[in-house]
This record gives C-alpha cells, structure tokens and sequence, in this order.
C-alpha cells in the first residue's frame, strides 16, 4: 500500500511528466490560452491514461517482454516480441481514445459536450505513449502500481496545464516586449514553474 | 523545383520555433550534444521517408482511415530506427531512453504527412519531409550546444573550457548546473524564439 502511495505522489509532483521530461508539450502550450479548455483536456488525460497503462501494463507482461508467452506452453518461452511494442501500444491507445469517446458520448453527454475535439487529440499526445514506454522501463511490478502510475502522472498533466492557463490568463495584461509575446514568453514561464516544480526533487520516497 | 520548400522549413516557418510543432520530445534529448545530433538525425530519416512512402500510397489510402495507416507507417520506421541504435550505438540509445519511440507521436511527422505529403509527388514530399526534419534537428543543436557548452564545458564530450579556469584548480569559472536541468532548455528555447522574432518582424503575435 505504502509503495502504491510512493508513486502515485513521485508521478504527479518529482516525475511530473510535463516539468520533468517534456511529455505532452504541444497540447500543453497550444490549448493552455483558458482555464476552461485546459480542466477539459487535463480530465481527459487523467482518463486515457488510467486506462490505457493498465491495458497496455498486461499485454506487456504476458505477450510482448521476452519469455513471457511461456503461459502457452514451454515452446513458446523464447519467443521475444518486445520490438513490437511500440507499435501494439499506440493501438491500443487509438484504439482506447477512439472507445471512451463513445463510451462518454453515450453514458455523459454533458462531459462529452464540454470534451469536445480533446479526446481525438489525445491520441498523438506523447504523454500518453509516454506514460506506456516509462511503464515498460521502470518495470512495475503489479496492475495495480502500473494503474496508481497512470493516474498520477495525469493528475500531474493536469496541474500543469490548469497552472500555466491561470498564469496566461492574468499574462494579458502584462506588457510583453513585442517578440516575445505569446509563444517566447510561455516557454520561459514554463520553464520558470519547472523550476518551481525542482523543489520537490528532494523529497525521499 | 520549387526552392521554398527546402528553404522555408529551416527558418522562416521553422517546425518547432513558428509552427509549434515536435516540441514534446526536442527539449529532453538537449543536455548533451550527442544525443541531440543522433535524435535530429533519426528525426530527419523518419520525417523524410514518411512523407515519401504516405506519398507514394496517397492515392490509394481511403481517407476514413488515413490516421491508422499514417500511424503504422510511421510506427514502422520508428521501430527500423531504434532497433539500428541499438545495434550501433547502444550508449547513445541509452541515453535518448524513451524519446526515439516518442518519435511516432511528434507532431512534425503527423503534420508534414498531413499538411504535405497527402497533396504532393513523393519526391517533393522526401525533400519536404527531409527539410522539416532538418529544421527541428538545427533548434535542437543549438540548444544542445549552449547547454552543453554553459552546463558542462564540454563540446561532444570534449573539455572546451581549459581545466585551469576552474575554482578547483585555483581559477575563476564554474559550471552553470542550472542548463543541465529540464527547465532552462524551455528558457532558452524561449529566449531562441525572441531572437528569431526580432529579426522576423512579420513572426509577432497580436
């Protein structure tokens, strides 16, 4: 219980996957212009990413890491498939994307509403391949971390992405040198709250 | 042939710096000169053929599915990329850990494909795909060589700042540790960004 705690607070504050590695960028400085848009898009991120790292933390476990078809019988056991990862894990997150978005229109259409073209979009969001890669990396050893990992690192997406909206909001009536406006001065902002983020290096878990 | 096509990408409309595009995976390979140089060339080689296989097939890919189809080209020639690092240059891939996977989701690949490469011939294409490619690869040198320079003195692993400078060995000079770390490649790549719109005018938002 106590390592599930670990890296549900390492994913979202140290291993933050926008200040840490740089995951999800474009989306983040693209759709980060309203508070309202950004909630939108970071629960949508929160969502695939709880889905999709446990989907893709099983196929990994017992068909693509080597020797790990052996649950067919001995034949199989030195099979290594894992060169197909990469391309099994952004099908199943098209394939997640393109099912929640008809989940969600079905059952919530009010949340479905307020989604709008996010959902799509998160197909090619690299924070989510992201998440699967690190995944597969660091060698979690349960369903269950593998669940806890996914749904931290998109809580920490999502305080990312509503922070820098807020910041941006109140930015409008800064006085920006002209060259620098919009794009120049998100990056150094983002680089500044990254800073910030340093902070919780420190901290042991 | 139409010049614009290699010229603009570099910098006029240069992918990460104007368009916003592959931004994702182009600040964490920055650290080191190496890795960026490696990174900004499997870049290029994916790009490139890209374009020029999605071109080859544009005719024939239903437009329904084009994304899916689009996905597994691109997914394929990642996969072709990262099994060779791994055979020539291990520490290298190493190093870029997840990021040359990253390459399927950067949005230059899927942008120049869908902006271009669905509307041109295939050799306009590999030339467009190529230049996009390259113009990604430049920012990511250029931040690779200030980060390297400024954080570790170092130039491709090679000591460029003299030894003597060093407080430890009775001189003035110490590394910036602060370039090393994740939040000064957005800084940088920030202040790239101010440097380019000074001297294009016409680049300035509202």
């Amino acid at each position: 219980m106590q390592d599930l705690l670990n890296i549900f607070v390492k994913s979202i504050f140290i291993d933050n996957m926008v200040f840490a590695y740089f995951l999800g960028m474009c989306s983040f400085l693209a759709v980060s212009k309203s508070v309202k848009t950004a909630t939108g898009l970071g629960i949508a991120v929160i969502f695939v990413l709880g889905v999709t790292l446990p989907i893709n933390y099983l196929l990994n476990t017992y068909v693509l890491s080597p020797g790990s078809l052996s649950w067919l019988g001995p034949e199989y056991a030195d099979i290594d498939l894992s060169f197909l990862s990469l391309i099994i894990f952004i099908a199943v997150i098209a394939a997640m994307v393109q099912l929640v978005e008809m989940i969600v229109e079905k059952f919530a259409p009010a949340l479905y509403a307020s989604l709008g073209i996010f959902l799509p979009l998160i197909a090619v969001n690299c924070a989510i391949l992201g998440g699967s890669l690190f995944m597969q990396e660091r060698g979690y050893s349960s369903v269950g971390e593998a669940t806890v990992f996914g749904l931290g690192s998109g809580i920490g997406w999502f305080i990312a992405i509503v922070a820098l909206a807020a910041i941006r909001e109140k930015l409008a009536y800064s006085n920006v040198p002209a060259p620098l406006k919009g794009l120049g001065i998100t990056f150094i902002i983002t680089g500044l709250m990254g800073i910030a983020f340093m902070s919780f290096m420190g901290i042991q878990l | 042939m139409n010049k614009e096509i290699y010229k603009n990408p570099i910098f006029k409309s240069n992918p990460v710096t104007v368009l916003v595009l592959g931004i994702c995976s182009s600040l964490a390979v920055t650290v080191k000169l190496e890795p960026a140089c490696v990174m900004a060339l499997s870049v290029i080689a994916v790009t490139g053929f890209s374009s020029f296989i999605i071109s080859i097939l544009r005719n024939t890919i239903p437009n329904r599915i084009r994304i899916i189809v689009q996905l597994v080209v691109v997914a394929m020639l990642v996969i072709l990329v990262d099994q060779i690092l791994k055979a020539f240059s291990y520490e290298v891939s190493k190093q870029l850990s997840v990021f040359v996977g990253l390459i399927i989701t950067n949005c230059i690949v899927m942008g120049r494909i869908e902006a271009f490469a669905l509307g041109n011939k295939p050799i306009p294409s590999l030339i467009d795909g190529l230049a996009n490619g390259a113009g990604y690869g430049l920012v990511l040198v250029v931040l690779a060589f200030f980060r390297e320079l400024i954080g570790s003195g170092t130039l491709f692993g090679h000591q460029i700042i003299p030894l003597s400078w060093y407080v430890k060995n009775g001189g003035f000079y110490e590394n910036n540790g602060l370039f090393i770390l994740p939040p000064m490649a957005l800084i940088l790549a920030g202040l790239l960004i101010w440097a380019q719109r000074s001297i294009q005018k016409d680049l300035i938002e509202k």
